[in-house]
Parts: C-alpha cells; structure tokens; sequence
C-alpha cells in the first residue's frame, strides 16, 4: 500500500509535466497546421488523412544536430531526447557500440568523444554537437586492425563478444590517458567495463602487451 | 599439423573486435518498428483495468497490446494452470489473462516507429489491480516446500528421497557437523540484454534473430505456440552476448514481440531493460541447504545427509540437480538426500552455469572442509582419505577421473605448503591470508547431433550444425575438429551456426557442445572422404577411406597417385558442389561406465581484519575434461567460470523488498558483478587426457566445471585466513565484521 501512495505523491508533478507535453504538442499541431492552412488550403485535408499533422509536429521536435563520426562529418536531425547510443545503434547502424544497461554501469557502449572515453547511453546525442565521435568500426585503419583490436584477438580477450566493443575503445583510452602503467592500473581503470564471461586476466593481457609494444594507439 | 590442442585464435575474432558481429537486436530489416513491455507492479492479483488511452494516442505508436487485445496464441495450453512436465512446460503465457502471478511480468506492450516513441508511451499506460497477498519471502514459507511432481509420480527419479545404507546415519556418530547454508537467488545478467527480432514473411512463415541457446528448441517451442510446421519457423542466433543458461528456454518476452509483429504487420525489435532481465527471463533460485556429516578419528567419511529446498514460481516447477554430486562424489556408506522445491510468488527460474550443482558444491565442499578442520586435517588430505575409484550411486566405474591429479597440481601451483592448518596464522602487513579449496563435477554429457558439409569447387569446405555460441569459441573448435578429420589447414574450413535450418543439433548447455556437435562434425567429414572416394572411381576404389588424402585443389592417394582435382570431380558427376550430411549418437559404451568431469578450485585470499575487505590474490583451476580441443579458448573458459565462482563467493544476491515483492537490486550497481579490479591474473591446468568412452574425440565438457566449487573454494579461504565460516553467500565484508 505504502507502494502505492509512494507512487501518488509523485504522480501530480509528472500529471503537469505530461499535460504540459501535451499541449505543447498540441500547440504545435494546431500552428503547423494553422500555417499550413494559410499557405496550401487544399492539400489539408488530405494531410490530416495521411497524419500529416504529426509529421510536421515531429519536425518542430528535432533538433539539427552536426557531428563527425569516425572521421566522417553527418548532419542529423535528432529529437532531444535521442541518446548517442540509441542515435548510433537505431538511426546510423552503428551498431559494434553495445548496449548492456542503459545506465552507465557496465561500459558496453563506450565510444571515444573528442578523444575521451565515454558512455554513450549516459549522453543525449545533442550534447556532442560538434564533437569528434570514434566508434569500433572507426578503429581500424581500413582492414589493418589497429593494435588493440590485434591484441584482444591473440589474447582471446573475449569471449561472447558483447563487451568487447567497449573494452576496447576503454583499453585504447586507458592508455592514451596513461593509466595502463602496470596491471593492477590497468585493472583499476578499466572496472567501468563489465565482462560477464570473465575474460579478464586476457583482457588485461591485451592492454599490457599493446602498452608495453609502445605502438601509436 | 595437428590442430586438436592448438591455442588457435577464434575463426570470428575478428567480427567480435570490429563490431561487425550482428547480435539479435542489430538486424536491420524494412519497416522495423520497436516495442517496449510495461509490467506488473504487483506480485499477485488481478488485472482490473488497463486504460491506454493516452499511449495509444501518442506519438508514432502503432499498437498497445495486453490481454484484452493481443492476438490469441493459438497453442497456449487451456487450462488455468500452465504447469506442464517440471521446466520444459509451457512458460508464462504472455497476455493470455488478468492474472498476476509476479512483479515484473510483462502485462502490456507499446509498439511504435522508434525506440523512444515506444518508450515514452509505455510510461502514459495506466493499469489498476484487483491485488491479493503475495509470498515471495523463501524463510517465512519455507514450510510449505514440496516434493517435486516428478519424484512423487516415479520414486526412481533422482529427485526423490534418496538412501543408500543407513538414513541420517550422522546423527549417531560421535565425529559430527550439521550445517546450512543459503545461496541468494542469481541471475544470470549476460552483457547482452535479451532480445528479439520478429518477423511474420507470411500469415505462417515466422523468422526471429533470437537471443537463445537452442535454435531447435526455440523453433519447437514457436512453432508448438502458433500451430505452424517447424519447418515454417526460422530461428537465426549468429552471435550471443552471453546467456549461462537464460537462453535454454524460450520466454514471454519473446512470443510478446512474435504477438506485436503479428498484429501490426511489421517487423518488430525487442530489446529487455536490464531491469527486466531481473523478472523476464529466469535466475538461480534462491536455495536453502543443510549438511549432517560424520567421519572417523581418522578422516573416513561415515555419513552425509544433504538436504535442499530451492525456489520455484507459482506457475511451473523448477528443479536442478543440487544434490546429485553428494550421492557420487566421496566415499561414504551412508548417504540421504532430499530435495523439495518451494512455490512462490516470482516468475520462474532457469539453469544458471554450473546450475544445481554449483550450489550443492558450495554446501558439501564446505562441509568438507568443516570436517577437515574439526578432524585437524588438511583439507586435502581429508578429500584424497576419501577417494573414490568407481562411482558408488551408480555403481559402474568412472569412464575416466584424475581428481587427485588435479588437487595435486593446483595445490603445487596455489602455494598449499604457505597454508597453515590454524585459521588466521597467516599474515601478509595488516591482510589476514587464507587458502582455500574446491572440487566440482559435472556429468560428461553427449546429446544426438547433425552435421552437413559441403565442398566448393575451389575446395572449400563449410561445415553446418544448428547449434549455437554463447562464447565458449564453439565455431573454433569444430574448425580444429574439422581440419583433423579431413588432415587439411583450418582456413579451408568455415563453421556455420545459428540457424534452425542446419542440421539438428542439442542445446548449448550443460557442457556438451563439443561432445555432441564435435562428434557430429568428425562424423561428417568422415562421410565427405567416404563420398570423395566414391566419386573417384576406380582409382580410390580399393584404398581405405583413412588414406584418402585431402589436398589443396583435390584428393589423391599415398604418393600423389591417382590425383584428381575437385573441380573435375564435380564436374565428372555434374554437382556444383558435393553435399554430405551425418549423425553423431551418444556411443553405447557409455551406458557401462560413469561420466563425469571434475575441477578443483584453489584460491589464495587476503581479508582486511578491521574492514572486512575480501581480495582475491591469486587462482588456479585445474581441470579433468577430457581432450582439450583449443588451449587458449578452453582456458579462457576456466578462467570466466572462476570469475562467476567469485561472484557467487562474494557479491551476487538478487535481493526481493518482500513488503511489494520486487526486486531492489535491478541493475548493475545493485546487483554487483566482479569488474576487473575484482579479478587477478587467473591460471588454468588442464589434465588433457583423452576419455575415449565418453566420445571419439575424448572430450567430457567444462563450461559448468569451470564454476562448480569455486565459491566453496572461496568460503573455505576466507574461514582460513580468519576462522569465521559464512555460510549465507555471498560473503560481503559486514558478515565478516559481526
């Protein structure tokens, strides 16, 4: 019961805030359509048939959005509320960028933002407006595996694979950001990505050979 | 050469660290919508009212769906309970009523043009319950555990009471213990949320990219649910980001989104919340143990009496095998066992790595080890004292077993001479050190399998099963497999998996992929030489199959005689390609012996007296399986299985708030996982002799082994570097404290 009132406490602020949705929504609907009227009276009704109204409504919803993904530069038109992950994985088919929880605990969609490691499900993908996004399948040069990459594989720093994406943009970072000095470093920054099948002494072995390789990552 | 042994690099590596490997929610398919389930708030009850209304008229959506509108399924049993044969019946049945039987059961479900649209119109789903009281709390029920339905219907089962010699022949004895221990409810968690992509090519003819274990088994199972022939069920898992047992079974949240695809007409992506992971798709069932155990001055067990009750849900009987090791693991005249299970109200569990075993192991290698210490002797000395050379359930001899080769090894290697009998007498600065000690075992299984192989031209060869990865490198080893069969190079070989359409195959559980499908795949690429001969005429007419050489461009005999080329062989007879299947049994052989693989588990721990803290300092797994096919990813195996073992030891509980029924830990921050700062470097051993009883190939399984007896392992470390012995898991630094 307590459950219950919990939940009615808090409903009347999500209450306003949905009516509030609504009727922007609405607003939005009703001047799009309004415009539409103004400037094309004869295709309206046709539009409220074919849904238009909520196509133009969608329109007012996005935001223009410019980023460069693994060096290609894409102009995107995104709702606010479109995380990196979701943009990357359900829009641009990106999909080596991993989803494993949706709240930053477990490291699976770990993406490079200007060079840094960083969650994409913890960002909207309009906060990277601008940013330099590098995905796994910008990591390679072409078919030449980059070293990490090389290093996971002769290590078997894997083993169903879902993490892996995001253990090793981690592990290339880990490095870059001079935290791969010795193992228990290594262990230490990379605990933010979750294997469940356990690879971990491989993992840590990948990281160690490629920092002790003294490759350019 | 060889390849058998070979530490080879795994075949899709490469797709894995590209982040080309497609998993079961990345399949781009036209017009594919999203869909997104709401669930129960409740643990028991009724549905009174779903009101829709708003999410119906939000946004891109397509469909609300809940039993007042689903399309029926048209299988779904009739009758008021879904409780078929224990585990293998029917699941929940996703919208089929108003009955609540578990917080967190999917109820309803939005589908819409995006993921977010789906998302956010999930949330405006408004649902009212007619509530009734729940039980979910497993110690105030306890009571009301039962004998399962299969041992009251057959006392031979091996779930039913069990006695050999006296029963409860330790309560005499004048060397005694009586412990229990409790192991928290486990879910599996894989990295990979589990989830479905489902599309209806034709008013009959299904496809999913499912996230399962069982590609056959997940095509009965639809096909059973829509009264359509198997062979109208396509079920594609290429990759599998993991399962430890939650893809044995097919679950609601899938013939939910077979429902959605239905009913909008599109294809139709499922994805589950890690919440939803907790409730939706099966865990390790909270279970209550208790030991009695007696032995002699000098160290001969007299008697175990193990004793279990594990959680199952309201609606399906769940039940493992936690007792099954207790019966053949030790010399003991006198053994009682008794299994019961406890109906609550949560959704079901499913087999988790190293399923009831591993829980029995943490009771009984802990008891073991109770012993060793009440008895003043070394704990595998006490284990070696008790040594068994045939297996006194079944009373036939082991097919192989090198157990005391394995405790051995590991002990030479762990530093077993550092340990010291007297808990917390070692000391490392202010760290108390303990080292600790665990045996496990798993049945050397074999299921039926079928293999195809099918030779290009070019000399090619691909070799199909319809088995699946997981992980363990299943498509590596059949290569190896293979590339010995046939005395050819591995990159001439392709492996396919994934999809009901090949050749049959079990399962991937219960630590017999390779036993089955290897055995399978060896078969078929006897078969392929078999027919190469024939299709060579008269030249190979007289030679035996085995010298029948494969080359790179064709076969010939001993000394290049008789060379003919691929290409002209298949032309000869007018194929594009030469086509073979074949069929692996489990031998005949094994039924006069026992099968089991075995583990032991060492660990060296450091335990911080003024905080508790637990550190895991070093680990060596030794393992009897049998051949091993590929050194680098069986290894890689043994060392995730520890890891699990450690997880289990000291940090997984899925935790219910009994005032709701709901689980408080529903995610990663809650429910904690070993991370890396959890783990160091792990060693493995392996025995790597072969058991020919078991298979052609000498393999007995090591997925669950891998695990078994790691988290006693753990426990017994930690009473040895302190003297306090935690038998609730998992053993978190306040227990240690009190």
């Amino acid at each position: 019961m307590a459950e219950e009132k919990a939940c009615n406490a808090s409903s009347p602020d999500a209450e306003a805030n949905r009516q509030h949705n609504e009727a922007r929504r609405d607003f939005l609907k009703q001047s799009s359509i309004l415009t539409a009227l103004a400037l094309a009276p004869a295709t309206v009704l046709k539009a409220a048939d074919s849904k238009w109204d909520e196509k133009v409504a969608e329109k007012f919803e996005k935001v223009p959005l410019t980023l460069e993904i693994n060096g290609k530069k894409v102009q995107l038109s995104v709702e606010p509320r479109v995380t990196l992950l979701d943009l990357l994985r359900e829009q641009l088919d990106l999909t080596g960028t991993k989803k494993g929880c949706d709240y930053g605990q477990c490291g699976a969609c770990t993406v490079h933002s200007d060079g840094e490691r960083i969650n994409a499900c913890l960002t909207f993908a309009v906060m990277q407006e601008g940013k330099k996004i590098t995905t796994i399948e910008g990591l390679a040069d072409g078919e030449k595996l980059h070293p990490m990459q090389e290093a996971f594989v002769k290590h078997d720093g894997f083993q169903c694979g879902y993490c892996t994406p995001g253990q090793i943009m981690s592990a290339v970072a880990c490095i870059r950001e001079g935290h791969a000095n010795s193992e228990d470093e290594i262990r230490e920054y990379m605990s933010g990505n979750i294997c469940r099948c356990g690879a971990y002494s491989n993992i840590v072995n990948a990281i160690t050979e490629v920092k002790n390789g003294g490759q350019k990552v | 050469m060889k390849q058998v042994g070979e530490p080879m690099s795994r075949v899709d590596g490469r797709l894995k660290v590209t982040g080309a490997a497609k998993y079961s929610a990345e399949i781009q398919l036209p017009d594919l919508v999203h869909a997104v389930l709401v669930e129960s708030t409740i643990a028991k009850g009724r549905i009174k009212h779903i009101d829709s209304k708003l999410a119906e008229r939000a946004p891109g959506v397509l469909a609300v769906l809940s039993h007042v509108n689903a399309p029926k399924v048209p299988g779904y049993a009739q009758r008021d309970h879904p409780t078929e044969p224990s585990t293998r019946g029917q699941p929940l049945r996703v919208f089929y009523d108003d009955k609540v039987y578990s917080n967190g059961q999917p109820i309803a479900m939005v589908v819409a043009d995006t993921l977010e649209r789906a998302r956010y119109a999930a949330k405006l789903v408004k649902v009212e319950y007619t509530k009734e009281e729940h039980q979910t709390n497993f110690h105030a029920n306890v009571e009301k555990a039962v004998l399962p339905s299969q041992a009251k219907k057959n006392p031979k089962s091996p779930l039913a009471d069990y006695v050999r010699g006296t029963e409860d022949a330790y309560k005499t004895a004048a060397i005694k213990l009586e412990s229990e221990y409790v192991m928290p409810s486990e879910t599996h968690n894989p990295m990979e949320l589990q989830a479905i992509t489902a599309h209806w090519e034709a008013t009959d003819k299904l496809t999913v990219y499912d996230k399962t274990q069982a590609v056959k088994g997940t095509q009965r199972a639809f096909a059973n649910e829509w009264k359509i022939p198997a062979e109208n069920v396509k079920v594609i898992a290429k990759f599998v980001g993991g399962a430890f047992g939650n893809g044995l079974h097919t679950w609601p949240h899938e013939t939910a989104a077979i429902i959605a695809a239905k009913k909008v007409n599109r294809p139709v992506k499922l994805m589950l919340t890690r919440e939803q992971m907790f409730t939706m798709v099966g865990y390790r069932p909270y279970t209550w143990q208790k030991v009695g155990m007696s032995a002699t001055p000098d160290g001969k067990l007299t008697a175990i009496t193990h004793e279990a009750i594990g959680q199952t849900s309201s609606y399906e009987e769940f039940t493992e095998s936690t007792l099954q090791q207790t019966k053949m693991m030790y010399a003991c005249p006198n053994i009682t066992t008794r299994y019961r299970i406890l109906p609550l109200d949560v959704s079901t569990p499913i087999w988790m790595r190293g399923p009831g075993e591993a829980t029995g192991a943490f009771a009984l290698e802990s008891a073991m080890d109770e012993m060793a210490h009440q008895l003043n002797l070394d704990p595998i000395e006490f284990r070696m004292r008790n040594h068994t050379d045939t297996d006194p359930d079944k009373k036939l001899p082991w097919s192989t077993k090198y157990l005391k080769e394995c405790m051995q090894l590991g002990a030479e290697r762990i530093g077993w001479k550092n340990r010291s009998l007297t808990p917390g007498a070692v000391r490392a600065g202010e760290w108390q050190v303990g080292y600790g000690m665990g045996v496990g075992t798993f049945g050397a299984n074999q299921g039926g399998a079928g293999a195809r192989a099918r030779l290009l031209p070019d000399g090619t060869i691909i070799i199909q099963s319809a088995t699946t990865d997981i992980g363990p490198g299943t498509g590596t080893a059949m290569v190896q497999i293979a590339a010995d069969a046939l005395g050819i190079t591995p990159n001439r070989i392709k492996f396919e998996l994934g999809d009901s359409a090949f050749p049959n195959s079990p399962s991937q559980g219960g630590s017999s992929t390779i036993s089955s499908v290897g055995s399978a795949v060896k078969e078929v690429c006897f078969t392929l030489k078999q027919e190469l001969q024939k299709l060579g005429g008269a030249a190979f007419s007289g030679a035996k199959t085995e010298n029948v050489m494969i080359g790179e461009e064709g076969i010939s005999l001993p000394g290049n005689a008789a060379a003919v080329s691929f290409a002209d062989l298949l032309q000869q007879h007018q194929l594009e390609s030469l086509v073979v299947t074949a069929e692996a049994e489990p031998g005949k052989e094994r039924r006069h012996y026992s099968l089991y693989s075995f583990s032991v588990h060492f660990v060296e721990v450091q335990v911080h007296p003024v905080t508790g803290v637990i550190r895991i300092t070093k680990i060596v797994s030794c393992a009897d399986a049998g051949t091993i096919i590929n050194e680098k990813t069986a290894a890689n195996q043994m060392i995730g299985g520890a890891v699990g073992g450690i997880g289990m030891a000291l940090m997984e509980a899925a935790v219910i708030d009994h005032r709701y029924g709901r689980y408080v830990t529903k995610d990663l921050a809650e429910y904690h996982v070993p991370v890396h700062g959890d783990i160091p470097k792990a060693e493995v051993i392996f025995i790597n002799k072969p058991d020919l009883i078991s298979n052609p190939l000498g393999t007995k399984g090591i997925g669950e082994i891998a695990l078994i007896g790691m988290a006693p392992a753990v426990a017994n470390a930690v009473f040895n570097a302190t003297g306090k012995r935690i038998r609730n898991l998992p053993i978190t630094p306040d227990k240690l404290l009190i």
